[in-house]
């Protein structure tokens, strides 16, 4: 294998050799080297198939900007389409091509080339969609595609997030980035500089420029250098700058943070003031075939010699249409490379331009018309502008450039504006639309010089301080003449390389109207995939700018979104703990629960809460039986602490109060508490749920599990937003309180047991009372709220004491055979008492008529939420569905949000079925339903109706199953 | 992720607070307007294409529900809590 390598040069270790697998072949490369310059210095000139055509492509770029090669890495570093300019060489390192099989030198897929002519841009959308596109996209995926995700998170290593902060961010450490840091440093800002290569310099990484008279380098290593020593400045390299938001929020991702664990951190970073130091990207020349292996962006020879010590072909010709290819012609020569000819777009070339390469073939006014070769190229064919007599030019590189664009990726994302200057052929920033700056070559300023004094020039603007000394560095003055596209091309005229986009399929969407330039690129894909079409955007425009007859100025540019270059999934979540992205809430008696067996689930507002305690071969419906017999019958206890609890107080909270609920609390007695309906201004029902007065200015509010946190933030609205005035102190006391409510017929029994100081008689702790004193010695606040229908007691305790009482419940209880309850038993009694679940029967289409709670709409209070809304809907009339009761009349369960229709038909539904469950006082499944008209339709029979025609016959009763005069929960 | 400024606790993320919507007019009342009327002030939320008052709740800050002029265009906070006084 012939080695492309220089003896001497660059920045790689030449006494560091690294090995690594491409395409399932063995190379090696050195320490410093990517993906990309091993793979030329191996003399690998195929390295990918195109994406639709299957096209034979190299190496087209040296860094971000690469359409063309993109890899999947296996192994510990698996992940997909890299490009291979990014991937940073390390030792074993295995690689292969995306969108070839079984390899880019054999691919069947390239069969497409055969085909190309009738696949032009929409093909797949045109042809595909019978009878709709989603038969065929796998296969076309397949065909046409990426790399699949890895099939593993990675191994090894975190991700991790963390915020920053700073006076000023820059984006990059080119030569004007650095000359901002070392300004703005100096002046005692707080700086975070980060840069996407993993070296500082920028350009100068690439080019032999000097600075200050010694190489520009060297200027470069004493700038860190001073930064990395100051305390106020952040220097991050591995580090891009991809997204910019509003208010100067920026994200930063590191990829190699200096944490070992660490895979990649995420920086947040809000900035006071922010400059892009993005430097320029390249733009490719558009002729025929300009995709061919070897066809190379000039800045990316530049940077394979100077920095790799590569050389990328022995005998290159230059196709330029401005001053930079000069300098790169330069290098070439210095590194001893023959070049065969310049071929110079513009009939005039600048004398400097031609200094800097005496002896060397400059071919003015001519254009590169067609690239020939297959997998490799073997010459160009060299024309004038408008035609005329051809010329072959045998070559094994071409080496390109049309221009340089402003990288004004992050200036854009910010919203700042842009404006095409004439003099660059570019478009470059203009009014910004947030603190930021751009400098250097992101700002237009090309040349070296230029470039240090706009970025010292940026700071001294900021901080009103003096301009300082900008050291010499001199560069050739850049110059261009644009040329979108060569015109008397041959052959397959590529705009976007990375998607197969050419000249004709943008011809073919102005043809078909898409004449804006959002939409030729959505229709041509033009722009879009990992490079966002880096290369190839401007000549897109410049494209449909020709054709329309219009300048390129009011074509314009399409939006520019973050990321700039792509980011792992793992760097924007950041560290997770297992599965969850919230995590859990959990009561004191987790331990416990899980000791006992139960099925723990989540029910509600991330709460992990028993399901059911399954004992021996107990399936879920076996044991929520047994637990609920032994409530109906003997005596269960829950744990309720989860259920949302606020104290309120205050000389105003009783009329708070009426306001928030429908029913009057306010004339509550202390140590008393009533049920209640909160609504919204729209009438809906927004909780429900129980509200005791603890003495004349201290209430408690509990609220629905679910809901707690939303009514914590509706009453604050209420209160600072309607009542700023009332003195109303709200505060969430749901985890300074957890209980244990013990329910059943023998619940008395367990708590006279357990010993308390309270007296139990009904008549002196009646049902909706609430008590202060000591249970089982423990000081408790004990409530007779009941959610089961039964005698319950609820036997509030801090939660320092909750395991306690639990412990001595359970022991107390166990004479009567007192069983833990779960969620499920709970579902089922509530259902069983026709108690509603928000969500289930409450749905935001009922309102408390609907549900048999006119009592609780208030006609005394002339103002509360929802009052007003609720009558105006009442008034309009119609058939409402409202809650009833109902029982199966065979032996199936009824799946939850059944529909009822009129005789079982297949008809317009009349509502549907909430909630079913297996009745132990009925054994039978019982159930509650929002049927139409459903109040005067008890004893009536109604008809689920299921999916697949089955029919369930119904009874239609009150809600109500179990104790309809609320004896039992009385007692 | 924007900035708000909270008159009690300075300039917070935005991840800090909850969005309460804009601001309405004063809550007429309620049997001293229209049903249309009363219907408009419950269903009609101001939306324009520039600044709008509305409301956050500092939940994960101070508990203060707090009102500010945004652009949105640009989510710009052209007035903070407090700056019209």
């Amino acid at each position: 294998m012939e080695t492309k390598r220089l003896d001497r040069g660059g920045r790689i270790d030449r006494s560091r050799p690294l090995t690594f697998t491409f395409n399932g072949k063995g190379y090696s490369g050195y320490e410093g080297d990517t993906l990309a310059s091993a793979l030329l210095a191996n003399d690998v000139r195929l390295t990918a198939r195109s994406f639709k055509y299957h096209r034979p492509r190299g190496i087209v770029g040296a860094g971000v900007e690469e359409p063309s090669t993109l890899v999947e890495l296996m192994n510990a570093d698996a992940s997909g389409n890299q490009p291979a300019t990014t991937v940073t060489l390390s030792e074993g390192l295995v690689a292969k091509s995306v969108n070839c099989w079984p390899s880019p030198g054999f691919d069947i897929g390239a069969v497409n080339q055969l085909a190309a002519r009738f696949i032009p841009a929409g093909f797949y959308y045109k042809t595909f969609k019978w009878p709709n596109w989603h038969l065929y996209e796998p296969a076309i995926r397949k065909a046409a595609g990426l790399s699949a995700a890895p099939s593993e998170p990675p191994a090894a290593g975190q991700f991790e997030a963390r915020y920053g902060h700073c006076d000023l961010l820059i984006a990059g450490s080119g030569p004007s980035g650095l000359m901002a840091a070392l300004t703005s440093a100096r002046a005692g800002l707080r700086v975070i500089i980060a840069d996407e290569g993993c070296e500082a310099g920028g350009a100068l990484l690439s080019r032999k420029l000097t600075i200050g008279g010694a190489p520009a380098m060297d200027w470069v290593a004493e700038v860190v250098a001073e930064l990395v020593a100051m305390p106020n400045v952040t220097h991050l390299q591995n580090a891009t700058v991809w997204g910019y938001r509003e208010h100067n929020y920026l994200m930063v991702t590191e990829r190699s943070p200096d944490n070992p664990s660490l895979l990649e951190r995420t920086w947040r970073v809000r900035a006071c003031h922010v400059i892009t130091a993005t430097g320029a990207i390249e733009r490719g020349l558009v002729f025929g075939n300009n995709d061919r292996p070897g066809v190379m962006l000039a800045s990316a020879v530049q940077t394979y010699v100077n920095r790799y010590g590569v050389v990328p072909g022995k005998r290159p010709v230059i196709f330029t249409n401005n001053n930079s290819a000069y300098a790169v012609a330069a290098d070439l020569v210095a590194a001893g490379i023959t070049i065969v000819a310049i071929i110079d777009s513009r009939d005039s070339v600048p004398e400097e331009a031609r200094a800097l390469v005496p002896g060397v073939e400059v071919m003015a006014g001519k254009v590169v018309t067609e690239a020939r070769g297959g997998r490799r190229l073997r010459g160009v064919v060299v024309a004038g502008k408008t035609g005329g007599s051809a010329r072959r030019l045998s070559c094994d590189l071409l080496t390109i450039t049309g221009g340089w664009n402003p990288t004004v990726h992050l200036w854009s994302q910010s919203r700042s504006s842009l404006r095409y200057d004439e003099t660059l052929s570019t478009f470059l920033p203009d009014t910004p639309a947030q603190a930021v700056s751009a400098v250097g070559a992101a700002d237009g300023a090309l040349a070296l010089q230029q470039a240090l004094r706009s970025g010292a020039e940026a700071v001294a603007r900021l901080t009103d301080t003096e301009l300082p000394e900008i050291p010499h560095a001199p560069d050739l003055p850049y110059a261009i003449e644009p040329i979108w596209r060569v015109e008397t091309a041959r052959g397959k005229s590529f705009l976007d390389l990375q998607n197969d986009v050419t000249v004709d399929d943008v011809h073919l969407a102005l043809r078909e109207g898409y004449s804006n330039v959002e939409h030729v690129k959505r229709y041509t894909t033009g722009g879009m995939g990992i490079d966002q079409g880096k290369t190839g955007n401007i000549n897109i425009i410049g494209t449909v700018a020709l054709a329309q007859g219009v300048t390129i100025d009011a074509v314009g540019t399409t939006t520019f979104r973050a990321p700039y270059t792509p980011v792992s999934f793992g760097a924007i979540g950041g560290l997770r703990e297992e599965t969850v992205a919230l995590p859990y809430r959990h009561t004191p008696i987790t331990d416990w629960n899980l000791a006992q067996g139960a099925f723990m689930y989540e029910s509600g507002a991330r709460w992990r809460r028993p399901g059911y305690f399954p004992k021996g071969g107990e399936g879920l419906q076996e044991a929520t039986n047994r637990e609920c017999r032994a409530v109906r019958f003997g005596v269960g206890v829950y744990d309720g602490s989860p259920l949302g609890t606020f104290e309120l107080k205050g000389r105003d909270v009783g009329r708070f109060l009426d306001y928030l609920y429908s029913n009057v609390m306010s004339s509550l007695k202390p140590g008393n508490g009533r049920y209640g309906l909160m609504l919204s201004d729209d009438g809906l029902i927004i909780d429900d749920g129980v509200c005791f007065r603890l003495d004349d200015h201290r209430w408690i509010v509990s609220t629905s599990t679910g809901h707690a946190d939303a009514i914590n933030g509706h009453m604050e609205e209420m209160l600072q937003t309607r009542f700023p005035e009332w003195n109303v102190f709200i505060t969430a006391v749901t985890s300074q309180w957890n209980n244990a409510t013990i329910c059943g017929p023998k619940a008395r029994e367990v708590m006279e047991a357990l010993g308390t100081d309270i007296d139990l008689s009904p008549d002196a702790f009646p049902f909706m009372s609430l008590r202060d004193g000591t249970v089982a010695g423990l000081p408790v606040r004990l409530v007779r709220v009941s959610f089961t229908g039964e005698l319950s007691y609820e036997v509030n305790v801090a939660p320092r004491h909750m395991r306690d009482l639990w412990a001595k419940v359970m022991e107390a209880g166990q004479p009567f055979g007192i069983l833990p309850v779960g969620s499920e038993a709970s579902h089922v009694l509530r259902v069983e008492k026709g108690f509603l679940s928000l969500g289930h029967e409450v749905d935001g289409t009922v309102d408390a008529y609907d549900l048999g709670m006119g009592w609780s709409m208030s006609k005394k209070k002339p103002d509360y939420l929802g009052k007003r809304a609720v009558h105006i809907r009442r008034e309009t009339g119609g058939v409402r569905r409202e809650l009833v009761g109902v029982i199966s009349k065979s032996d199936r369960q009824i799946p939850e949000g059944a529909p009822l229709t009129p005789g079982g038909r297949k008809e317009k539904t009349e509502g549907f079925v909430t909630a079913c469950v297996w009745s132990v006082v009925h054994d039978r499944w019982v159930g509650l339903a929002l049927l139409e008209g459903g109040h005067s339709r008890h004893g009536e029979t109604a008809h689920v109706r299921l999916k697949g025609g089955e029919v369930i016959p119904v009874r239609v009763t009150v809600p109500c199953h179990y104790d309809h005069d609320g004896e039992k929960l009385r007692s | 992720m924007m900035q708000i400024p909270c008159p009690f606790c300075g300039a917070r993320n935005e991840s800090e607070f909850s969005f309460g919507g804009p601001v309405k007019p004063p809550r007429p009342e309620p049997e001293a307007v229209s049903d249309a009327d009363w219907t408009a002030w419950l269903t009609q939320v101001p939306n324009p294409l520039g600044p709008v008052q509305e409301q956050w709740w500092h939940v994960r800050g101070c508990g203060t529900w707090l009102t500010i002029w945004r652009d949105t265009r640009s989510h710009d906070i052209v007035e903070g809590p407090g700056d019209g006084n």
